[in-house]
């Protein structure tokens, strides 16, 4: 297996579109086209340069094609890959190979999601699975929850660890002006709040929002043109696990542990190289399990390691510093919006909340029922 | 030309009609559950049907809580033939389905009256 070669693409730019509520007539595309435009923006570059079009949204079937008639692009390159949450890691490994194959110069992914205001069950539409659907799972919280509940039995992880993930997740949205949530929470507001389906009450679960946001990315050489620091792709790594959790092999292992593995092998460095770690939570059982299967801890050990803070402001890891798709936003496929906080954090503009050293950044995404997963390690260009 | 392929989900569901549950070998003897035209990882197409003797384990549980209707659980239970399958628990309480708990199968039906495969615990608990 060839890889590519390790920092050859860079990300230039990157924008959110207007998060939170935005009201039943703005379009999910409407979202898509805003978020590039600031994402051009952000690195001094104009629709004309773009020459290859990445884009997913639940709610638009045929994501690229509808955001190339808004925007009036002619891409030689397109890709509408759509596994759920982890969709724009796996744009942003494909972009990278197309790059460096010379399919294109200028990739854009892009993004949106009107959910909250046209309603969840309008903006997902779900595939029924015969085998599921006449068990009443009120899908996607109790997949997670049956993933929750079989760490909970094999490794002793308790409901008070689940909570402090919410925790440490409000404790960092306080910190981003952007962030939805601008109250404090604490463990007891977490295992006080309304079961759901259990062990997750509705403070485990993800906010539902709308939002969305875009990212060009480049070749390094083109990106030293770039109006901010290029912070360059370092690997990537993609894998899929199964469809419907009736299908998970080992509920406590996700398709992260060959991911990962694969992403620090293109990027030559491991879980101990990483400044800051954004990984995905839709449900706070979902970083335990990226912790363990991207090798932060040992497996079993993640409940011990987000405990009292671990994966708060001053723990030992910097974990979702945004806030997360528990406190700051998500849309339902939150992958883009990790990313974008990556590249923010590696250039140094994250304010109140930027950490300290910012070399090397990890993204990790998620999709489907724990089924899709994508690891994506960015490095400021002093890592090359 | 040979004739159309049965749909495996029909086949399936001709089984729970007459009280069993179906499940599928692979001729490498692996137990495969969906029930499918194509088995996973040897793409082998001449799948056998067998019938669980329906005892099994639970795997993992969740009990929902809808507003305003009794709570009721999702279980994954591991059967012993060697496949898992989503179902759920009955007569006891949904709090007191436990993973490792052992279950044996009863053919129902749901509210439209399709036969639907669910689990008895072979050792009541006490429900607390």
């Amino acid at each position: 297996m060839t890889a590519m070669t390790r920092g050859h693409a860079a990300v230039i730019g990157v924008a959110e579109s207007d998060l939170g509520i935005v009201g039943p007539h703005m379009t999910p595309v409407d979202l898509m086209a805003q978020a590039t435009m600031r994402a051009l923006d952000d690195c001094g570059l104009a629709l004309s340069d773009v020459d290859a079009v990445f884009a997913a949204s639940a709610q638009v079937r045929f994501g690229p094609m509808m955001l190339c008639e808004y925007l009036g692009l002619n891409p030689r390159y397109v890709d509408g890959t759509q596994i759920g949450g982890s969709s724009f890691m796996s744009h942003l490994a494909h972009a990278v190979a197309a790059i460096e194959l010379g399919l294109c110069d200028v990739a854009l992914i892009a993004y949106g999601s009107t959910q909250r205001s046209v309603s969840r069950s309008a903006a997902s539409p779900t595939d029924i699975n015969p085998y599921e659907a006449p068990f009443r799972p009120l899908m996607p919280a109790s997949a997670y929850a049956l993933a929750a509940a079989r760490h909970m039995y094999q490794f002793g992880t308790t409901r008070e660890q689940l909570a402090d993930v919410a925790v440490a997740a409000r404790q960092w949205a306080l910190l981003n002006p952007k962030a939805w949530e601008k109250e404090p929470l604490s463990r007891e507001q977490v295992l006080a709040s309304r079961m759901l389906s259990d062990p997750l009450t509705v403070r485990d679960c993800c906010l539902v929002l709308d939002g969305g946001g875009a990212m060009i990315v480049t070749s390094a050489a083109r990106a030293r043109d770039a109006r901010k620091l290029p912070i360059h792709v370092l690997g990537t790594g993609e894998a899929i696990g199964h469809g419907s959790i009736s299908g998970m092999a080992d509920l406590t292992t996700t398709a992260a542990s060959v991911s990962g593995p694969r992403a620090y092998a293109a990027a030559g460095v491991g879980p101990a190289d990483i400044d800051v770690a954004l990984l995905y939570d839709a449900f706070t059982i979902t970083p335990i399990l990226f912790l363990e299967d991207l090798g932060f801890c040992a497996k079993g050990e993640g409940g011990a390691f987000v405990q009292d803070g671990g994966i708060a402001p001053g723990g030992r890891l910097a974990v979702n510093t945004n806030g997360g798709g528990l406190s700051y936003c998500h849309p339902g496929m939150y992958g883009l919006l990790a990313m974008i906080e990556c590249i923010r954090q590696l250039r140094g503009e994250c304010g109140a909340r930027q950490i300290g050293k910012h070399d090397i950044a990890l993204a990790h995404g998620n999709g489907g029922v724990l089924s899709s997963q994508c690891t994506a390690i960015f490095g400021a260009p002093a890592t090359l | 030309m040979s004739a159309p392929a049965t749909a495996p989900l029909e086949t399936y569901l001709a089984h729970l009609a007459r009280g069993e549950l179906a499940f599928q070998r692979a001729p490498d003897g692996s137990a495969v559950f969906f029930p499918r035209l194509v088995a996973p990882h040897s793409g082998a197409t001449d799948l056998q049907w067998q019938v669980s003797a329906g005892l099994g384990t639970v795997y993992s549980v969740t009990t929902l809580h809808p507003k305003g209707e009794p709570a009721y659980n999702v279980s994954l239970i591991e059967v012993d033939e060697g496949f898992r399958l989503m179902s759920r628990v009955e007569g006891i309480d949904a709090a007191a389905v436990k993973i490792g708990m052992r279950v044996r199968v009863r053919i129902t039906q749901d509210a439209d009256g399709k036969p639907l495969p669910v689990f008895d615990a072979l050792e009541p608990e006490q429900t607390s």
